[in-house]
């Protein structure tokens, strides 16, 4: 109506990205867009991110090919469309997640005309969201489906190309980080590959040996996914694999320096530790898993993630972000978990609204998000949404961690190993499995006295599991 | 279950949670979280996926047999049904 136009532009997912590469558009000039649909796949060195349209219209132009390396902020897409002011605004930290009832295919419908009302928040996983891509949205209304309120198969509850055409097709092909390099590299489509990993995830191996089949190179018929220009030829390519991971793994590292650099230059860190008793916690767990499918057993990682969690509804004063010299306090918890990746290196995408879930669904929601950021893909809020962060390394045997703060927020808590030490209980000596929690907290943002507050919130919290 | 077929399922579950590992070179008797640098998330979804292949229930208090191949075969081999 008014004709406006906007560029999408290369998100910023993250304190440490500088550039990025589009790796795969999810859309193509002339479909119309939702503000939240997912439009492109960004390779940010760190991982393969989904970034979503703040606005909502037409897809004008494509202006960035597909393995261009481009700064932070320069315009990838042209969208038009009529849109009111509101929906220039980015997406608000305040905006609730998106209640299912609020989804339905008639809302969705009625509010194209007049969107005036259409204060759309980036939808999060947790509640299965009927998130689709436009792709599949055209193809649903082709058939004469509703995408909204379809069942999805795909990651999160999608709505994928294969449940609308009820045939399989790989649209997101599962795959280790090291595969899709790989793949990259020798010009290998993933979605021709047969994968031998879990659920059917592409490996390493299994795109040498397409490669060297010379199988699923070059394009599928029904398929677009090809990568253009990268048609190298498999012999030629598979030397030049390796160094590429050398360097790509270098990027991921420069990343990281970046990022910790800033906060080691910027963030006066203040310390604290505590040491809690998790015989309770560990008894009870013990009790409760005992009772359930293995597939819905509860690590005592998810019940440390929970103890943050709520610990930091309690002092609201660590969860949220610094932001021109000031405290801005995030509008729920939502937790980013370091997560190391099988190549090396680290990212840390957010469990969005983690005190607000059960014990249960926190620990599903964290298996899903440790497989999609290992082997599949994040969405862009949850590069950018973390209020706080949670650093475990007991994996590792590490006895306790004294983190360094992910700009802008402005804590990070850190949990050791669970370890048996002896430990006085109600004047006598016993043996008890121990962990010692760590905080490090921006002190331009708190002080000491709020910092161990929060500390004896975590170990309270963790004495009373039930409650968790 | 023989211990060859359970040392069989137990590398094919561990595929599936380090699938870009060489398990060749795996020595049997090692503990290969530290080998393959499995977390307790991975060495959860190793149980899943075994209990559900040998279709006996791994309890969280067996899972000390379950850090090495030669220990988990020979407690499947002695616990589980023919299979």
């Amino acid at each position: 109506m008014t004709g406006e136009r906007w560029e999408f532009l290369m998100p910023s997912l993250g304190a440490d990205m500088e550039s990025g590469t589009v790796a795969e558009w999810l859309v193509k000039p002339g479909d119309r867009i939702r503000k939240g649909d997912c439009i492109a796949v960004i390779d940010t060195d760190k991982a393969l991110i989904e970034a979503e349209s703040f606005h909502t219209g037409v897809v004008e132009a494509l202006l960035a090919g597909i393995g261009e390396r481009l700064p932070v902020g320069t315009p990838l897409a042209v969208i038009t469309g009529a849109a009111p002011a509101a929906e220039l605004r980015p997406p608000t930290r305040g905006s609730p997640p998106v209640s299912p009832g609020e989804k339905t295919g008639m809302e969705r419908r009625r509010r194209e005309p007049s969107p005036a009302g259409g204060e759309h928040g980036p939808s999060w996983p947790h509640a299965p969201s009927p998130v689709t891509s436009p792709l599949v949205r055209h193809l649903a209304e082709r058939h004469g489906m509703d995408a909204a309120a379809m069942h999805g198969t795909g990651p999160g509850g999608r709505v994928t190309r294969a449940d609308v055409e009820g045939i399989e097709i790989p649209a997101k092909v599962k795959a280790s980080p090291l595969a899709r390099r790989l793949a990259l590299e020798l010009g290998v489509d993933l979605t021709g590959v047969h994968g031998t990993g879990r659920t059917g995830a592409v490996r390493a191996d299994d795109v040498r040996e397409a490669a060297a089949r010379g199988s699923g190179t070059g394009p599928r018929a029904g398929t677009e996914q090809a990568v253009p220009g990268r048609a190298a030829s498999a012999a030629g390519a598979r030397t030049v694999g390796k160094p590429d991971l050398g360097r790509r793994q270098g990027l991921m590292r420069q990343a990281i320096a970046r990022a910790m650099s800033r906060s080691n230059q910027e963030i006066p860190h203040y310390h604290l530790s505590t040491t809690v008793d998790m015989d309770t916690a560990l008894a009870w767990l013990r009790e409760r898993n005992r009772d359930l499918p293995v597939a819905r057993r509860v690590l005592p990682a998810a019940l440390l993630l929970m103890a943050t969690a709520r610990a930091a509804v309690e002092v609201p004063q660590l969860n949220g972000f610094w932001l021109d010299d000031a405290f801005v306090p995030g509008d729920a918890v939502h937790l980013g978990v370091a997560i190391s990746l099988k190549g090396g290196g680290l990212i840390a995408p957010a469990l969005h609204d983690a005190a607000g879930r059960d014990l249960g669904d926190l620990m599903a929601a964290l298996k899903d998000l440790v497989a999609r950021s290992r082997t599949g893909r994040l969405r862009g809020a949850e590069m950018t949404e973390a209020t706080i962060t949670v650093t475990n390394l007991g994996d590792q045997g590490v006895e306790e961690v004294h983190g360094v703060i992910h700009p802008p927020q402005v804590a990070l808590v850190g949990f050791g190993k669970i370890l048996e030490r002896p430990w006085a209980v109600g004047g006598l000596l016993g043996v008890r499995p121990l962990v010692t929690v760590t905080l490090a907290a921006d002190h331009r943002a708190t002080d000491g006295y709020v910092g161990g507050r929060f500390l004896n919130a975590v170990d309270r919290l963790l004495s009373h599991p039930e409650e968790l | 279950m023989t211990p060859q077929h359970a040392q069989e399922l137990i590398k094919d579950a561990l595929i599936q949670v380090a699938p870009d590992a060489d398990l060749t070179a795996l020595p049997l008797d090692a503990d290969f979280r530290d080998i393959l640098e499995l977390d307790s998330l991975d060495f959860l979804n190793y149980v899943q996926t075994l209990s559900e292949a040998s279709g006996y229930r791994i309890e969280e208090d067996d899972y000390p047999a379950f850090t090495t191949v030669a220990g988990g075969a020979s407690f499947l081999a002695a616990h589980a049904g023919v299979g």
